[in-house]
């Protein structure tokens, strides 16, 4: 059986500097129960929501800062209660925006660790433009984009990653459109961090997250999320004991195999792609060795399209991609040091009077 | 040959061309030389939206409007004295501004059969005796330019290009303006490249001499410089004066500047500006979109730094969920509205005034936000330290409304003693301000981010990082005082009327209406907003001359109002109230006072000029009053 509960380790080597870099440690780094707030929890019974924000309020005290100095900005939707939640700085944006809204306040303060929680529509429908951009900008935030492939807060519409032929109740003869597959999407929006993981594997969801949090630049994770109210079992191929044929585990330097007893794995195919093989068909060394830190994001580009289009049986679980690239807050906070240093502190009088001011005698 | 010298007041003139053949920059050369010789001056660039329509067609016409005068201006002038038409196309897109006896100096080089035809003209108006009631100077002045830079071995065209500082020659002399400037200038700007840096300057001082040999110009005038309070001045253009605001207001709050912004006529060269000046600890964003321009500002704003966006009208429209989203985080952020003609893409490089109803109701819900406008271009200066003083003050985003014409016309500017600028404070939150029961009983401290301010009724500015003051806002509605979720009746109702009551005492600091009524015997009032002060200003003086008492008054505050304008308005029998839009400030008036203002309104993209103002408050100052 392929399980991830026991593969916390993803291979990931330590960072020179990470995504927290320059946000104060806190002497105690705190417990659970301090980063939860006093606000009642108020998604439906079963969301997958609770678990995640669970582990959440769990690993925020490993990473070791200042309580005050992590913010969460979310948008609109079930998951974007979620700020309400913790006990740490937390803005409810509106839908969409959060990305946007993020993107000022991280440039705008390098001291803090700044976490966006939005969902598929919010990010990917209303919000799509906002989410590609600050992929390609790679601002120093941790995105978690909760996929239930369907909008729950407003009762059950389609969202833009169902699967085409929904039925829904804004598509009672099937939805006709073709769904985001959102790491493909990141991939390519030029993002340097991206993973996907199940909302019930509380083991891989935190080592994921400690890795996302890490990394320095936009850290995309998607995370599986079931609702049971109006989208119940969409990756229910990804849960419970029988997912080794389901999760196809991507974890640095590790040859890509997965199904009963590693029956199946992943190979390169001709034309540029890969392909899904049963590995007695091929040699030990033809697996293809997954590579998150590929300067080319065309193998990871590959991967993500092993995920079922349609209802999902098959996914690559993992992290799909991690490269290093300036970020843009750093940079913008870096030219404005730099104009200081090279021009000194601006001079207001000087500034306003321009190069041709005259002067009036009494 | 010595020339005659003739006096003048004061001159209009209007330099006007193909968008090629540098316009803008003779314009701009020409006010330069004139701020540098002392008259008091006023601007108006006028260009085509498009960046490069035909050559030679009406639509590719640009202009340059400069009125200088030895007393103090209010206005870019209605009908300039003198037309320099560089091709058919601009003689006759501004032929019909010209009174007759204006002098028109044309080069005719241009004045060919086809590009006669591109600019629609069946005949050479030069020829067919159309323009005879001008003072006509028709020379080729390209070739003349040609001529004079033949020894720098540039191609014909690099040659024909000069001909701009030809003209700004002829005209410099003309006006006897000082020559070092624009020399200066020249040699700065082409340092790069000889050839061209002294084939511009042999044309430049080749216009002057022309001027001062030809026969065809007989007098030179002279405009005396303008009395000027004493100090340093210097010539600035609105949006230049609002960045330098923005710089300002971040100094005097001692908060670093984020500005958050798209590209968009004619608000962008905010965004240029800013961007220049990062070692005043300015950040600028160019955002992906309008929405994201103001979100990231809102999102610097919330970690502490003067949040600012700049657009236009179209801008606006798209930002105004985030702003009403800052209305109800109570966040302080400047949103500056370069307004231009509407409705949809309109008129982007035309004026308008057409935006205050969407600055003042553009959201859903009961969204209310503080509006300030500026009168002139200097102004812009002021109204946006002030719309960052009220920002900063009540936690709130507020509005400035300047336009097209502020944004790119400009004038003389007394620089302003820095250290006597009006300090802001931020007041950041820093500890816990209240105290609730624990589950024992015991007393626990805690924040509450909507415990406000008893005097401005403002919330608390508790930034990311601060211990201790850890919280949660969000766009839903909240519980007075602990900001917690609530959609409870009583609660909404307060909330509504808070966040009104709050905007409402802006009105406390912002002073009482300034009335301008010389005679103090007025019974008609003249009431504007925005940049129509300049020829609101000088229609007044013109009727005032006759002898017809009117009062004038020109609001900052578009909302609040000052406290006492109701009881201002009552004291007079009439009101007029002229906009450049449809009537938008005359209906707040109307329905906020229950006035009879009488509206006047053009929508022309192009500012009013004195002269019709002046005809409309003689005709109801002296119009007899008529009993019901
Ligand atoms: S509707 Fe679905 S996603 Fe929303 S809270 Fe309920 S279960 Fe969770």
């Amino acid at each position: 059986m392929t399980t991830l509960d026991e593969g916390t380790d993803l291979g990931m080597p330590e960072l020179r500097r990470d995504g927290l870099f320059g946000v104060p440690a806190a002497p105690d780094p705190g417990t659970r129960k301090e980063f939860t707030s006093d606000q009642e929890v108020r998604w439906c019974p079963g969301c997958g929501d609770y678990a995640v924000l669970a582990a959440v309020q769990g690993f925020l005290p490993e990473l070791g800062l200042k309580r005050e100095n992590i913010t969460f900005v979310s948008g609109i939707g079930c998951s974007s209660r979620f700020p309400y939640y913790l006990d740490t700085f937390g803005m409810h944006s509106i839908h969409g925006r959060a990305p946007a809204i993020a993107t000022g306040l991280a440039t705008a303060r390098g001291d803090l660790s700044v976490w966006v929680v939005t969902g598929d529509g919010d990010a990917l429908s209303i919000g799509g433009n906002h989410l590609i951009h600050a992929l390609r900008r790679n601002v120093n935030l941790t995105i978690l984009l909760f996929n239930n492939r369907i909008y729950g807060l407003t009762k059950g519409q389609y969202s833009p990653t169902s699967e085409t032929g929904k039925v829904t109740k804004s598509t009672p003869m099937g939805s006709i459109d073709a769904p985001f597959n959102p790491v493909s999407l990141a991939l390519g929006a030029e993002a340097t961090f991206v993973a996907r993981t199940v909302d019930s594997d509380r083991a891989h969801l935190t080592s994921v997250l400690r890795q996302a949090a890490a990394h320095r630049g936009t850290a995309l994770v998607e995370i599986f999320q079931n609702c049971p109210i109006f989208n119940d079992g969409a990756f229910d191929s990804f849960k419970g004991r029988d997912t080794e044929g389901s999760i196809i585990p991507l974890v640095h330097g590790q040859p890509v195999r997965f199904g009963a007893d590693g029956s199946l794995g992943v190979v390169r195919a001709p034309g540029g792609g890969v392909r899904i093989v049963e590995t007695s068909s091929v040699g030990d060394g033809d697996l293809l060795v997954h590579d998150a830190h590929a300067d080319d994001a065309s193998t990871a580009f590959a991967l993500s399209r092993l995920t079922d289009a349609g209802h999902l049986h098959q996914a690559p679980i993992g992290i799909f991609r991690q490269v290093e690239r300036p970020t843009y807050d750093d940079l913008a906070r870096q030219q404005v040091s730099t104009a200081r240093e090279s021009l000194g502190d601006g001079d207001l009088a000087t500034l306003i009077a321009g190069k041709d001011a005259w002067t009036v005698p009494a | 040959m010595s020339k005659q010298v003739k006096q003048l007041e004061r001159v209009i003139i209007r330099f006007a061309g193909d968008s090629g053949d540098g316009m803008q920059l003779t314009g701009a050369r020409f006010t330069a030389e004139t701020a540098a010789f002392g008259n008091d001056l006023s601007t108006l660039p006028s260009f085509p939206a498009e960046i490069r329509a035909p050559a030679g067609t009406m639509a590719g016409v640009s202009s340059f409007q400069v009125h200088f005068a030895d007393f103090d201006i209010l206005t870019p002038g209605d009908s300039p004295d003198v037309l320099v038409a560089m091709n058919p196309a601009a003689l006759r897109a501004n032929r019909p501004d010209l009174r007759p006896g204006a002098s028109v100096i044309v080069d005719t080089h241009d004045f060919t059969k086809r590009n006669l035809a591109r600019a629609g003209y069946e005949q050479n108006p030069l020829e067919d005796g159309s323009l005879e009631d001008f003072n006509l100077h028709a020379l080729d002045l390209t070739a003349t330019t040609v001529e004079a830079v033949k020894d720098f071995g540039l191609s014909r065209k690099d040659a024909a290009r000069a001909k701009n500082m030809f003209a700004l020659g002829l005209l410099s002399w003309m006006y006897g303006r000082p020559t070092e400037p624009t020399i200066e200038f020249l040699s700065t700007t082409f340092a790069a490249k000889a050839d061209l840096r002294d084939a511009n300057i042999t044309a430049f001082r080749a216009g002057w001499n022309f001027g001062e040999t030809t026969e065809a110009f007989a007098v030179r005038y002279e405009v005396r410089p303008a009395a000027m309070a004493q100090g340093r001045y210097r010539n600035i253009t609105g949006n230049l004066a609002l960045a330098y605001g923005l710089i300002a207001a971040g100094r005097l709050s001692g908060l670093p500047v984020f500005l958050g912004a798209y590209p968009i006529t004619p608000a962008s060269d905010v965004l240029h500006e800013l961007s220049k000046h990062k070692n005043f600890g300015v950040t600028t964003f160019q955002a992906e979109d309008e929405i994201a321009g103001v979100g990231a500002a809102l999102g610097a704003a919330y970690g502490g730094h003067l949040g600012v966006t700049a657009t236009s009208g179209p801008g606006i429209a798209l930002k105004a969920e985030t702003i009403g989203l800052a209305v109800m985080l109570e966040l302080p952020l400047v949103i500056c509205d370069i307004q231009r003609g509407g409705p949809s893409t309109g008129l982007p490089t035309k004026t308008e005034q057409a935006d205050l109803l969407q600055a003042k109701f553009g959201r859903n819900g009961e969204a209310p936000l503080p509006i300030v406008a500026p009168r002139s271009p200097t102004d812009c200066f002021d109204a946006a330290i002030e719309a960052a003083r009220i920002a900063v003050t009540y936690r709130t985003p507020v509005m400035l409304l300047s336009d097209g014409y502020l944004a790119n016309g400009s004038e003389p500017w007394l620089l302003p003693d820095i250290d006597a600028l009006p300090r802001i404070e931020p007041d950041f939150a820093r500890t816990t301000n209240h105290t609730v029961q624990g589950k024992d009983g015991e007393d626990v401290q805690t924040f509450w981010p909507y415990q406000r301010d008893p005097q401005t009724l403002a919330r608390p500015w508790a930034i990311p990082g601060t211990p201790g003051l850890e919280h949660r806002i969000g766009g839903l509605e909240k519980e007075d005082g602990s900001g917690d979720i609530s959609y409870e009746p009583a609660n909404h109702d307060l909330m509504v009327r808070t966040r009104a009551a709050k905007v409402a005492r802006v009105a406390e600091t912002i002073g009482r209406t300034y009335v301008d009524d010389p005679t103090g015997d007025a019974r008609t009032l003249v009431v504007g907003w925005g940049s129509t002060y300049g020829p609101i200003g000088a229609g007044v003086r013109r009727v005032r001359r006759e002898g017809i008492a009117v009062a004038q008054a020109h609001l900052r505050h578009l909302n609040p109002f000052p406290a006492d304008l109701g009881e201002v308005l009552h004291r007079y029998d009439r009101v007029l109230v002229p906009e450049m839009n449809l009537g938008q400030l005359s209906m707040l008036l109307r329905a906020e006072f229950l006035i009879d203002a009488v509206g006047y309104h053009q929508v022309r993209g192009l500012p009013f000029r004195a002269e019709e103002l002046a005809d409309v408050i003689r005709e109801l100052a002296t119009t007899k009053e008529t009993s019901p």
